[in-house]
Order: structure tokens, then sequence, then C-alpha cells
């Protein structure tokens, strides 16, 4: 029986040949937790009384990012409770200043293609760029795993995404998974995962691969998969250094449905308030007054993302208007970013650099806006109240589209500092 | 079940459900569940009365993994969820902390209709407007968990069920 990536990777992780809609109890290789989500992991391991936890060998970690550092007392207790539990168990804590999640956690090779990966949080699906099965789920179901290194799932269909086309100037990764998003919806992908495929994707880098995965749980996906190549190999060389097993689908493999799009023509793509699949193009947008402008996140937070940012900041100010906040993804991004010169960029710009972790992203910290107040930011989610206040506008979009914005103090088309140079 | 019908659209989003600000400030069930859908509906959770129904559109429970989201629905005292379909990890957060889900079209309830479900019987009635709608059933698994109460009481019942397979 052909199969689909999905279906190799549950086979391999129950001892069997299994397919869509199987429901199956499966080995999970690593677990983690966030500093929103590793209290009630806690607090669920304790209910069902446990005191030991399923392995101590790179099975479990938690990154305290969302409110790091912490921005009150309730929280350093929550930090403090992470911590203890760390020792305790020896489990890995990746403390403040590590930078977010999503960056962490690959980057210090715990994920590796074909892996079967849970985190509490739900943009765990960015590591399918590494060709891994990786899914977001609720404290309780990390709890499970964490008690018994396993879990039930069902094995999710898939759908096909094939990207064709040449990718035009100024336009990005967040261009692309913005304008698919646009088309196929916020339900488009429920219950399922996501299998991207097509000359683009292979075009795309790393970082830029990160982005697209990062982004298909707001197309509802359960996990959403990148083909291996070379570059993939590169980049675990990099982060990794240890044996594995790449999965490819089988060529007559059932998908539920195949979408081709094809991006020569796109423009650069913003998501405007409250939804991330309310998309449109930058002339329907361009000109909005701005308040707020946010580089960073597990979206965008990435070296690449920072590079294209400063390449259009450099020996520019922003507008005195725009508060312009940027979070490095991770420690290595942010030292990268200051070899590289990237960070003293963004200072003289007039941006404001914070510690790597979420940043404002979440609404808990560091940059939550004003009443009215208009945001434009590359993460991944806009919807009312995300950046803790519900009277505020966010648009989502590029790395580029938001430096150009923060120059002109109002959504700003970043074509036109690419012809420049 | 009986109750009264709130209505909300679809792709409804766990921010809207209980905003990520609280995720951290508040763990207390009862104290989070005030704070319910107040970005959406100010004054939210006096609009509740025990036993209600959420009646969504599709996609609900879309965004986060916060699983104070079910757990505020839970604690606001409504006894079901209903919906044409549900975001997967608000579904797997839910069933595991026993928040019945029930799946089905909703769109010819309106708010405030009053609403009798019969599980064992796989329908819902809408009392208001007189009209029976029909219940997909959870898949057994799911069923059982919810039975138990949730997950944690289930999975120390069942252990084997992990230890089996393999
Ligand atoms: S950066 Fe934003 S989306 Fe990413 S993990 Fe942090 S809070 Fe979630």
């Amino acid at each position: 029986m052909p199969r689909t990536i999905t279906e190799k990777i549950f086979s391999r992780h129950t001892g069997k040949s299994v397919k869509a809609d199987d429901v199956v109890i499966a080995e999970v290789d690593f677990c983690f937790g966030q500093d929103g989500t590793s209290l009630l992991v806690i607090e669920r391991l304790k209910s069902l009384g446990i005191r030991k936890i399923f392995s101590q060998r790179n099975f479990f970690a938690m990154v305290i990012d969302h409110s790091s550092p912490s921005p009150n007392q309730k929280i350093s207790g929550i930090h403090n409770a992470m911590r203890r539990f760390s020792e305790q168990n020896k489990a890995k804590l990746y403390d403040i200043g590590e930078g977010v999640c999503h960056q962490v956690i690959p980057e210090n090779s715990h994920v590796l293609p074909g892996n079967l990966i849970c985190g509490a949080d739900s943009h765990t699906c960015s590591y399918g760029a590494l060709n891994a099965f990786a899914t977001g789920m609720g404290s309780t179901d990390i709890a499970i795993i964490l008690a018994y290194g396993k879990n039930w799932f069902r094995v999710p269909q898939t759908a096909r995404i094939i990207i064709e086309g040449t990718i035009p100037d100024g336009i990005f990764a967040k261009d692309i998974i913005l304008y698919i998003i646009g088309k196929l919806k916020a339900d488009f992908a429920g219950y399922k995962t996501i299998e991207y495929a097509g000359s683009v994707v292979e075009k795309l880098s790393m970082d830029g691969r990160f982005t697209l995965a990062n982004m298909s749980v707001e197309m509802g996906a359960e996990a959403g998969i990148m083909p291996f190549d070379k570059k993939t190999e590169n980049w675990l060389s990099r982060h990794a250094g240890k044996k594995f097993a790449p999965v490819f689908p089988d060529k007559n493999a059932h998908y539920e449905n195949i979408v081709e799009f094809d991006i020569s023509k796109i423009e650069p793509q913003i998501a405007c308030p409250h939804s991330v699949d309310n998309v449109k193009s930058i002339f329907e947008v361009a000109g909005k007054k701005i308040d707020e402008a946010f580089l960073g996140t597990c979206t965008n937070g990435r070296l690449e993302d920072l590079e294209v940012a400063a390449g259009i900041l450099k020996g520019k100010k922003i507008h005195p208007q725009v508060k312009f906040i940027i979070a490095p993804a991770s420690k290595k991004v942010f030292l990268e970013a200051v070899k590289q010169g990237i960070i003293e960029i963004f200072i003289k710009s007039g941006g404001v650099v914070i510690s790597p972790g979420c940043g404002p992203c979440v609404g808990t910290h560091a940059g939550i806006p004003a009443d009215k107040e208009a945001v434009i930011s590359t993460a991944n989610r806009n919807f009312k109240g995300r950046m803790g206040n519900p009277d505020a506008f966010i648009y989502l979009a590029s790395p580029a589209t938001v430096a150009a914005s923060a120059i002109e103090g109002k959504i700003a088309d970043p074509r036109k500092y690419f012809k420049d140079n | 079940m009986k109750g009264k019908a709130h209505k909300f659209g679809d792709d409804i989003n766990t921010d809207y459900i209980i905003s990520g600000r609280y995720k951290f400030s508040i763990t207390d069930p009862r104290e989070l569940a005030r704070h319910l859908f107040e970005d959406l509906i100010a004054n939210f959770y006096n609009k509740i009365s025990a036993g209600d129904f959420i009646v969504a559109g599709k996609n609900f429970g879309c965004g986060s993994s916060r699983e104070q989201a079910p757990l505020a629905i839970k604690a606001a005292g409504i006894s079901a969820v209903i919906a044409p379909s549900f975001a997967r990890i608000f579904y797997r957060n839910a069933i595991n902390l026993g928040l019945t889900l029930i799946e089905a079209d909703t769109g010819r309830v309106e708010d405030g209709d009053l609403l009798e479900a019969d599980l064992s019987k796989d329908t819902i009635r809408d009392l208001t407007r007189n009209i029976k709608i029909k219940i997909r059933p959870l898949p057994a698994l799911m069923q059982e968990i919810l039975n138990a109460g949730g997950s944690v009481e289930y999975f120390r019942k069942h252990r084997s069920i992990l230890k089996g397979n393999r």
C-alpha cells in the first residue's frame, strides 16, 4: 500500500503498518512545554500519580519564552516551579534569554527527520521543516506522554500543497504562506497533515521552510511537513550531527486533496484584523497608519528575517511616531546578528531590541499596544486581543514589509527598497 | 442535558474563549470562567446559567494549545459545546478534561433557543423552534474518556492501554 509521510512516520512509531484514520497508540520521540503550559503539565503528572518521568534522556524539555524575563511576581513563581521540576527530574530547561521554543528546540538537536514530536504549544508544527511529524497538544496530553512515553492519535489524512513558479523580488516565505492561507482559509486542513511540495519549496532556505511549516496550524493543520533534501541535511549537520532516517512519500500515496499554487505574480501579502485568513495584497492596505512594528517570533525571528529587515533599515531612521520592537528568535540568532552588525543597524534606526523570546506576540509583556493602535507584526496570529489589548488592530506581514512600514509610519510596500540597491 | 443556546460564529479561536493575557495570571478555573469570551462579549459570564450550551459554527477552538480554554468553559457551568467541527487541539483538550463536545449542524439554532441534547439517541431538540438535529457520534475511545470524566481518570484506570501495542 503506498503511504504518505504521515502514515510512514506513524507506522514507524507503532511498529505496524497503519493508514490514515486508524486510531493508534504511538511512541513519542520527544515532548516539551513552555512557560504558559508547563505548570499544568507538572500538575497533571501529579494527578496521574506519576513520580518519575518516562525517560530522562533527551525526552522532555521546558522553555521559558512566553513571558521572559518575568514581568511580575506571579509569573516569576511559575518560572521557579519549572526550574525546580527540571532539577528534580533532570529535564532540560532553557531559561530566560535562550529564545522562542520553536527556534531553541530544533537548534539544540531535539528534532530529527522521521521523528514524532509533541509540544504543549500550537506552533510545534514548525518542526515539519525538518521532515518530522510535530504537533501541538494541551498540557494533559503532554503529561500522559511524560508518564508513559506514548499517547493515542488518529492518524491524520494528508492534504498536499504544491507551490510552483518563480519567487518575485521583495516576496518572502511569509508572503507565500499568507497568500495560501488567504485562499484556503482557517479550517482548510482540520485534523490533517499538510505535505508541502513543488519547486518553490525546494528553492526556499531552511529559515523560509520553518516560516511555512509554522503557519500550517493557521489552516487548522495537525502538522505541516517539508520534503527532505540537501538543505535539510546541511542544516542538520550544523545543528544535530546524529543519525536519522528521512521519510519520503510514496508515489501513489492517498491525498485527501491536492492544491497547486503558482506564486510568480503575487504581491506582498498582509493579514488584516482580526483573522489570519483575512489576507489582502499590499496595494489594498498600503498607507494605513501604524503605531507599532514588531519583528520577531517563531514565524519570523530567525537570522534571515533579521538580515532582510536590516538590509532595508541600514542608514535609515524609523518614523518618529512608531515604536519598533525587535526580538531575535534565539540567543544563537541574537549573537550571530550582533556579529554581523545587524543589531547595530536596528538600534541606530531607532528600534528597541528586547531579549530573545516571544516578546509582545501573545500580549503578556514587552510592547502591549494602546487602545485603537495599529501594529504591523511578523507574528502568526492577529486575533482581537492577541497582543494584550482587544481594542488594538494587528496586521501580519513579512519582515521586509514590517521594516518598510516602520520607516514610513504606515503600511508600506517593501519592493521599492530592493530596487534602490 | 437541557439549557439555553449561546450562539457564536465560525472559527472561534482560543484567544476569544480566554485571552492569552490570563493564561499566566489566573490558575483557578472558576476565576478563569469569569473572563470567558470577554473580548467578544462584555460580561458574558453573567449571562450563563448552569447547564447552558455554547453553539458555534465550524472550526471552534482554533488557535493556541492553551487548555485554559476548555477549562474555563467547563468551569462556567456549560454542559456541552455544539459545533459542526472543532479545531483539533481544542478537541483533544476538551475530551481530556471531560468537557462534552457535540458534533452537529448548528445552522438553524438561534441565540437564546432552549435545547435538549440526548446523547444516547444522538439527537438534539431545539424546543424553541421545535426541530430535531442529528448528532454525529464521537469515536468509541473519546466516548469512553468522556464517560470516565477525562483522560487523567481514564488512563489511571486503564494504564494497560498505553502499555499495549508494543
Ligand atoms: S512567538 Fe508567539 S506564536 Fe510563537 S511560540 Fe511565542 S507566543 Fe507562540
